[in-house]
This record gives C-alpha cells, sequence and structure tokens, in this order.
C-alpha cells in the first residue's frame, strides 16, 4: 500500500515520551496515577498524619472526618494513613514479583523458542502443568508449604505467572529464529547465545510490557487475596488485603469506610496498571517513532 | 468502440493518517470498455492497489473517495448502498488479491471456499454446489478436480492456490476481472501458466479485465492497454505496445529503460544523465570457491528429502556467478551451506583451498573467515532488525568481526554508507523509517562491511521497484569492481542474472542441470529447463523508442 512519507521528527525518548501521553489522554491518566502510587510507596509513610500502628481505643471505628479523612478502624488507627502506608508493601510485593517471573519467563521461553526440540517439550508440559492448577490454590499451598512471609508471597505469585512470560516469549522468539534479522546477526559473528539475547529476544518487549501491565495489577491482588485469607502478611503490618478483610467484618454493623477505602485504592491500582498497558508497549516499541 | 463497461471519472482517494491526511489517488480519470484488459502500472506507493479497493468500495479504515465518480454499467458504484455493493461485489465484479494463501481461509476446503461464493450470489442450490465447484476447478485446469475439491490450500502449491482464487473470482461470471498483482511471489513458469489461462477464460467469456502491475513486462504481454502511475495520478495511457515504443511521459521513459531486457546492458537501465561508463571487473583463473559433491538431506515425515544431491561448481575470483531455479530447487539451501548457516550432509566447500564446510556452521561464527564470505538477504525488511538503527546494523559486523574501536567504527560505518549511496543523515533511522531502496542499501552495507572477498546475494532486489532495482544493480556491478569481490547471485529472474553474471548455474530438482558462460547458457540454452525458464520471462519490447512496433499490436 501507500508508503508513509519519511518522517523527520527527533527521535530522542523524551520526544517520544511526550508524544505517546500526547496521544493517547488515557496513557496519561494511567501514568499519573502511577506516578502518585509510586510516589505514596516513596515518600508517603513519611507525610501521612498519623501513625499506621498506633491504636487508639477512645477513637475506635470513627467515621471520615476532617481529622481522620478515611476515618478509623476498631482498633483506632487512622485508616487513611494506613492505606497510604500500604502503598510500598504492596507495590513491593508486585512489582519484584513480575520481575522475578519477568525475568525466569523470559529465559526459559527464549531458550524453548529459539532451541526447541527436547528443551521445549520439557519446558512446555512444565508450564501446563503448573497453568493446570487454579492458580491462586497454587499460591496458597506454595506460600502454606514455604511459610508465611513477604518473600515467600513473593516467590508464589512469581511462580504462578511465570508460564504466562514464558509461553509469550517463546512464540516471539519462535516466529523470529529464521527472521533474515537474526541470520544476518549470526553472519556478524555473534554465536546463538548473542543472537537470542541481543537480537531476538528485544523484539519480544512490545507484548511483553503489555502482559507486565496486566500482570501487576494481578500481582497485588494475589498478594493482597493471600493476605485477605490469612496466608500473607501479618497484621498488624499495613497491607490492603488485611485492612479488607479486617473491615468485612464491620460493613454488616455500617462502618463502611474500613473496607471500603483500601478496597478502593486496591481497585485504583489495579486499574492504573492495566491501562498502563498499551503506554508501555508503545514506548518501547521504536515502530511507534514516527 | 465498444460501449464502456466501466468509467473513472476524477476519482481521488485519501487517508486518514497521525501526520494528516496523505492523498492516495489525486483525481484519475479512465475508461474500460467491455472486453478490453487494461493494465494499470506503477511503483510501490503509485495508488494502483487504492484504485482498485475504492472501485469495489473496499478501502481500509481511514481511507475515503474523496471526489470522483464510479460508474459502472450505468450504477453509481459511489452512490451504491453498501447491499447492494455486496450483490456487485463477486457476482459483477470481482478480484484475484495478490498473496493467493492469505486470500484463501487456510481450514476450509479449497470446494467448500468455491461454494460459499456460489451460493452466496444464488448461483448454485445444496443439490448442485458440489458439481459447480468441481465444474469451476476444472475451468481452471486443475487436473484431477473431484479430487482437489477436498484439498486444503497448504496442501496446494502456490501456482494451485492461485488458480483455485481465480476459480472463486470466476464462479458467478463476473463482468469484470480486476487482477492485484496475481503473480507476485509466483515462479516464473507458474506466473506464465497462471497469466495465461487467465487471458484465455477471460477471451472465452467475454469479459473485462484491469491487470494491476509492477511488471511493464507482464503488462505488455497481456494488456490492450496500459495506464501508468505515479504520485496517485495517471501520468500516461495507451495502446499497451505504443506506451513502450514511444513513451511520451518522461516517467514511463524511465519505467520502461529501468525494465531489465534481452540487448540492454547494466547502465542502460538507469536515466540517461546518470549513465556513467561500467568499468569492467577483472576476473583471474584461480579458484576462490570450489563445491564438491555438496548434498544436503534432510529427515522428512515421509523418509528422507534430498533438498541439494551432490552438486559441484567453481567460483573464480573475482567472478560472479548467477544461480538460477525456481523454487524449491535447491538454490536457498545451496547458499545457506555456502555461507556456513547450515551444515551440508555430505560434500567439501573449498574456500582459498580451506574445506570450511567442515567446520561446524554453528562454530562458524568465532572463525577468522568469518568476515570474509557475507550475504545480502531476499527481503531487506526481514533482514534488518527492527529496534535497530541503520547504524547499529552496519556497524554489527565491525563490532564483532573486527578490532576497530568506537570512532574508528563510526567512520568505517559512513564510509560504508557513503560508497552504496545511502545518505548519512538517514543513519540514526530505524528500518520502518526508510524505504525500500534505503534499506537494501544497508543490507548491502552490512555485507560488505568486513570486505568480503565472497558475497552471497540471495535474490536482493526481488522486492524493490524496477526502477531501484536498477540503481541497486548498478551498485552492485560498481562495488565489485572497486572491492575486487566475487559474487554468488542467486535469482529466478534471467534477465538480471544475464545483466550481472559471468557465468550462470541452472538448478532443478537439486541437481545442477545445466552451467557455462551467461552469454551462451542465455542465447543458446543446451537443457530443455532452461529453455523453459527462458520462454517464460515475459517479454517487455526489445527495442524501446524504436519506430517499428511490436508484432503484439497487430493482435
Amino acid at each position: 500500500m501507500t508508503d508513509a512519507p519519511a518522517p523527520s521528527h527527533s527521535n530522542s525518548a523524551r520526544a517520544h515520551l511526550v508524544y505517546v501521553l500526547r496521544d493517547n489522554p488515557v496513557t496519561l491518566i494511567a501514568f499519573a496515577l502511577c506516578a502518585f502510587f509510586v510516589l505514596s510507596a516513596l515518600i508517603g509513610p513519611y507525610l501521612v498524619p498519623h501513625d499506621p500502628l498506633a491504636t487508639n481505643a477512645a477513637r475506635a471505628l470513627q467515621p471520615p472526618s476532617f481529622d481522620h479523612w478515611f476515618g478509623t478502624d476498631s482498633l483506632g488507627r487512622d485508616v487513611f494513613s494506613r492505606v497510604i502506608v500500604a502503598t510500598r508493601l504492596d507495590l513491593t510485593i508486585s512489582v519484584a514479583a513480575v520481575a522475578l517471573s519477568f525475568v525466569i519467563g523470559a529465559v526459559l521461553g527464549a531458550v524453548a523458542g529459539y532451541w526447541g526440540g527436547w528443551w521445549d517439550v520439557v519446558l512446555n508440559r512444565i508450564f501446563d502443568t503448573i497453568m493446570a492448577f487454579p492458580l491462586f490454590v497454587l499460591a496458597m499451598g506454595i506460600v502454606a508449604a514455604l511459610g508465611n512471609t513477604v518473600e515467600n508471597i513473593i516467590y508464589a505469585t512469581a511462580i504462578i505467572n511465570i508460564p504466562f512470560y514464558a509461553r509469550l516469549v517463546r512464540a516471539e522468539v519462535n516466529i523470529r529464529r529464521e527472521a533474515g534479522f537474526a541470520q544476518a546477526a549470526r553472519l556478524a559473528g555473534n554465536s546463538h547465545l548473542r543472537v537470542v539475547a541481543f537480537h531476538i529476544f528485544p523484539n519480544a518487549l512490545p507484548p511483553m510490557m503489555v502482559q507486565v501491565s496486566l500482570n501487576l495489577g494481578w500481582a497485588i491482588l494475589n498478594a493482597a487475596g493471600l493476605s485477605f485469607i490469612g496466608l500473607g502478611v501479618r497484621p498488624p503490618t499495613p497491607e490492603w488485603g488485611i485492612m479488607v478483610a479486617e473491615g468485612a467484618n464491620f460493613i454488616v454493623s455500617g462502618q463502611w469506610w474500613v473496607a471500603l477505602f483500601p478496597g478502593l485504592w486496591l481497585m485504583l491500582a489495579v486499574f492504573t496498571f492495566n491501562l498502563m498497558g498499551d503506554g508501555l508497549r508503545d514506548l518501547v516499541d521504536p515502530r511507534r517513532r514516527t | 468502440m465498444a460501449p464502456k463497461l466501466l468509467s473513472v471519472n476524477d476519482l481521488a482517494v485519501s487517508f486518514r493518517t497521525r501526520r494528516g491526511e496523505v492523498k492516495a489517488v489525486r483525481g484519475i480519470s479512465f475508461a474500460l470498455a467491455r472486453g478490453e484488459t487494461l493494465g494499470i502500472v506503477g511503483e510501490s506507493g503509485s495508488g494502483k492497489s487504492v484504485t482498485s479497493y475504492a472501485l469495489l468500495r473496499i478501502l481500509d479504515a481511514g481511507g475515503t473517495i474523496r471526489t470522483g465518480g464510479v460508474t459502472y454499467g450505468g450504477i453509481d458504484l459511489r452512490a451504491a448502498s453498501e447491499r447492494g455493493m455486496r450483490d456487485i461485489r463477486g457476482r459483477e465484479i470481482s478480484m484475484i488479491f495478490q498473496n493467493p494463501r492469505a486470500a484463501l481461509n487456510p481450514i476450509r476446503k479449497v470446494g467448500h471456499q468455491i461454494e460459499d461464493v456460489l451460493r452466496q450470489h444464488g448461483r448454485a442450490s445444496r443439490q448442485d454446489a458440489r458439481a459447480k465447484a468441481i465444474k469451476a476447478l476444472a475451468d481452471v485446469r486443475i487436473n484431477d478436480p473431484e479430487a482437489r475439491y477436498d484439498a486444503y490450500p497448504f496442501e496446494l502449491s502456490g501456482g494451485m492456490c492461485q488458480r483455485v482464487v481465480i476459480a472463486i473470482a470466476l464462479a458467478c461470471d463476473p463482468k469484470l476481472l480486476i487482477a492485484d498483482e496475481p503473480t507476485t511471489g509466483l515462479d516464473i513458469t507458474t506466473q506464465k501458466a497462471v497469466m495465461d489461462l487467465t487471458r484465455d477464460l477471460i477471451r472465452a467469456r467475454g469479459m473485462s479485465s484491469i491487470l494491476i502491475t509492477h511488471d511493464l513486462g507482464l503488462a505488455a504481454e497481456y494488456c490492450d492497454r496500459l495506464a501508468v502511475m505515479k504520485d496517485g495520478e495517471i501520468v500516461e495511457t495507451g495502446a499497451a505496445a505504443d506506451v513502450f515504443a514511444r513513451p511520451r511521459h518522461p516517467y514511463t521513459a524511465r519505467l520502461v529503460d529501468a525494465t531489465p531486457r534481452p540487448g540492454a546492458d547494466l547502465r542502460a537501465l538507469l536515466p540517461a544523465e546518470a549513465r556513467t561508463p561500467l568499468v569492467p571487473h577483472a576476473v583471474s583463473n584461480t579458484p576462490l570457491l570450489e563445491v564438491q559433491g555438496l548434498t544436503k538431506t534432510y529427515t522428512g515425515k515421509s523418509g528422507p528429502v534430498h533438498a541439494v544431491k551432490g552438486i559441484d561448481f567453481t567460483i573464480r575470483q573475482g567472478a560472479s556467478v548467477g544461480l538460477v531455479g525456481e523454487s524449491g530447487c535447491g538454490k536457498s539451501t545451496t547458499s545457506s551451506m555456502l555461507v556456513r548457516l547450515l551444515d551440508p550432509s555430505a560434500g567439501r566447500i573449498l574456500f582459498d583451498g580451506q574445506d570450511i564446510g567442515a567446520i561446524p556452521a554453528d562454530r562458524f561464527a568465532r572463525n577468522p573467515l568469518r568476515g570474509a564470505i557475507q550475504m545480502v538477504f531476499q527481503d531487506a525488511t526481514d533482514s534488518l532488525n527492527p529496534r535497530h538503527t541503520a547504524r547499529d546494523t552496519i556497524g554489527e559486523p565491525l563490532r564483532r568481526l573486527t578490532t576497530l574501536d568506537g570512532a574508528a567504527r563510526r567512520a568505517r560505518v559512513e564510509e560504508l554508507a557513503a560508497m552504496t549511496g545511502l545518505p548519512a543523515g538517514l543513519l540514526d533511522r530505524f528500518p520502518h523509517q526508510l524505504s525500500g531502496g534505503q534499506k537494501a542499501r544497508v543490507g548491502i552495507a552490512r555485507a560488505i562491511a568486513t570486505d568480503p572477498r565472497l558475497l552471497i546475494l540471495d535474490e536482493p532486489t526481488a522486492a524493490l521497484d524496477v526502477s531501484i532495482q536498477a540503481v541497486v544493480l548498478n551498485l552492485l556491478a560498481d562495488l565489485r569492481t572497486r572491492l575486487g569481490m566475487s559474487y554468488l547471485f542467486v535469482s529466478h529472474d534471467l534477465n538480471v542474472v544475464r545483466l550481472l553474471c559471468d557465468e550462470v548455474i541452472v538448478m532443478q530438482g537439486g541437481e545442477i542441470v545445466e552451467a557455462g558462460p551467461a552469454a551462451q547458457v542465455m542465447d543458446a540454452p543446451a537443457h530443455p529447463y532452461t529453455r523453459a525458464l527462458l520462454g517464460a520471462a515475459p517479454k517487455p519490447p526489445s527495442a524501446p523508442r524504436s519506430p517499428q512496433a511490436p508484432d503484439r499490436a497487430a493482435e
């Protein structure tokens, strides 16, 4: 079809970021929300008005007010402070888990996709086995077996997400294995390992970014879910999942704020990461730089 | 004059894109008489395909017909309802698309796909659909149509698939057939068979047709009248023979010149002002590459597949050898083995007397000879990493195979860009920001970066427009003289091979059927297969701008 006229824009990364953000207002909102969550995680604990762990029986279960924006819980702790402080833990768990599954999944998927043969068969059956379990139940089992710590929640969340990355990378690498540029890279003196790592794999990044953004949301939900059923972060540590679990008892008696605000934050975080997917993909895809 | 079947009046089509509106077709007018074949010829981006999509109102999203009218048999196609268009498409006007495999549904039997069209337009009932579909297959001269009815597209060759597509297009006896590059990607003998078939069917049924192609020779051979398009405008129309013999528009003259044809040398393909004298290249008698008993056998599901069956040939230092054959003849397997990406099953590859075939392909990347044997790939787009800029791509072999430091490498990349005629300002662009010709130059610059002694060229111009092909072929000839490289030029286009090569090897079914000096093989082919290949090539008028019109004008 018609060739687009050759572009003459600058290629700088910042210009590209501005372009991506301006092109799609949804991406702009998502990146703004993400910046808000990251800032909350970094400096939130120093700014919150109350100590998230300080109990005050006299002020238990107060509705939202000027003093306690999100009200107080059954022990008189400030819900707003706890929601903000919890951001750091929830983001750490999800980002660490996603990073771990991204790296392991990328390596295993690239091996299966490039070398094929027995590697492919064995790795695929392992991924099938993982995916055959209800993933949340598998995560429960892993945490229950390894012990109730933050590290183990991260490992459990990472393990259940590995197959998604591995399969994606496997497919993306496999279709490019015989591509002209992969052969040209071999002719330029690259070993197979270098061809996969530096020439083929980066081409799988755009779809992987979409997967990352979805996964960040799932990972937060997963961590919160584990905490909700008591298999995760232990009270009194502020964490959205536990806070929702604790607050759930009070909804029937009319104290809706205890569960609502952590739930709302959880929802917003998942929503933000899901919305970021397209923007992240556009950022890492040089073909969008026109 | 026969009554007009189709008339297009001041048609303009534009697309909305991120960079504003792109005018793909800028007000073109033409008419098609009943029984006439019109060729629309142009290079990529000329708007020739968009025109045909606009006629059938199947433009992509974002494309709109801006102005103009299209009248088909008294019906205004631009004003027709979508429902009305559905009746017209397939029954009145039908289309053959570029890639037959993509045009067929891969998971339905071809017979059922023909039935679909017949029943959609009420041409067959459930009872007689099968019989009619088989008849349609027989009409396009498919052997054993009863058995082929149950075949899936992947079980058929490219030529067979295109016959099925033609059968579908003609199933409802349309009055007008639009063929959009119907033979691109098909072998040359298959191309001739498919085009001859289409022409015969069109004549037998008294249909009109529009052939959209970039190949002037093809259009001249099969069309009554030609319209030459450039940048969305028709620059010239006329009887096919006239357009070739006496091109009036400079662009047409350039296209005619750029088409490889017997009797023209490399420089004659270029516009007159760019014709500098061609410096002949020196060929020594010392062999550079000797191939002895080279064999490649794959283990297939139904027994071993003999891709290459023990071939022998020699490439002398400085010589250019053409390797010619159709798809599946083993020429790509051979070039992969020579360039050491694939291990041979048997035989020797002596490069400068050393048997490089004995070094496993997996370890050849670290061999000192790696830089001495390089390759230019067939598809310039596919062979450039979409994530690397032109500078990264050209610099990659330098980074891996030479000891040049950053600054020296930068200078060398710029030198290579200058040598291949790539403007230095384009070096920081990504492949999708380059045109086809520029991508081809990047591929060539990368291949010659390490000063190779043997360059394997795998159909390097197959995906290029003729005018760019002319420039690239001349560039290759100049580089050969300048750098003293030997070429193995793999191609299916004998006219191109004749222009560039000293010797020709013809392969068929994994064996060499004929080899010898280019002129001898071309002018006095000894093997029937070589004669078939030569005969199938479209015949562009041999003497452009000569006063006497070719015989075809009399038909």
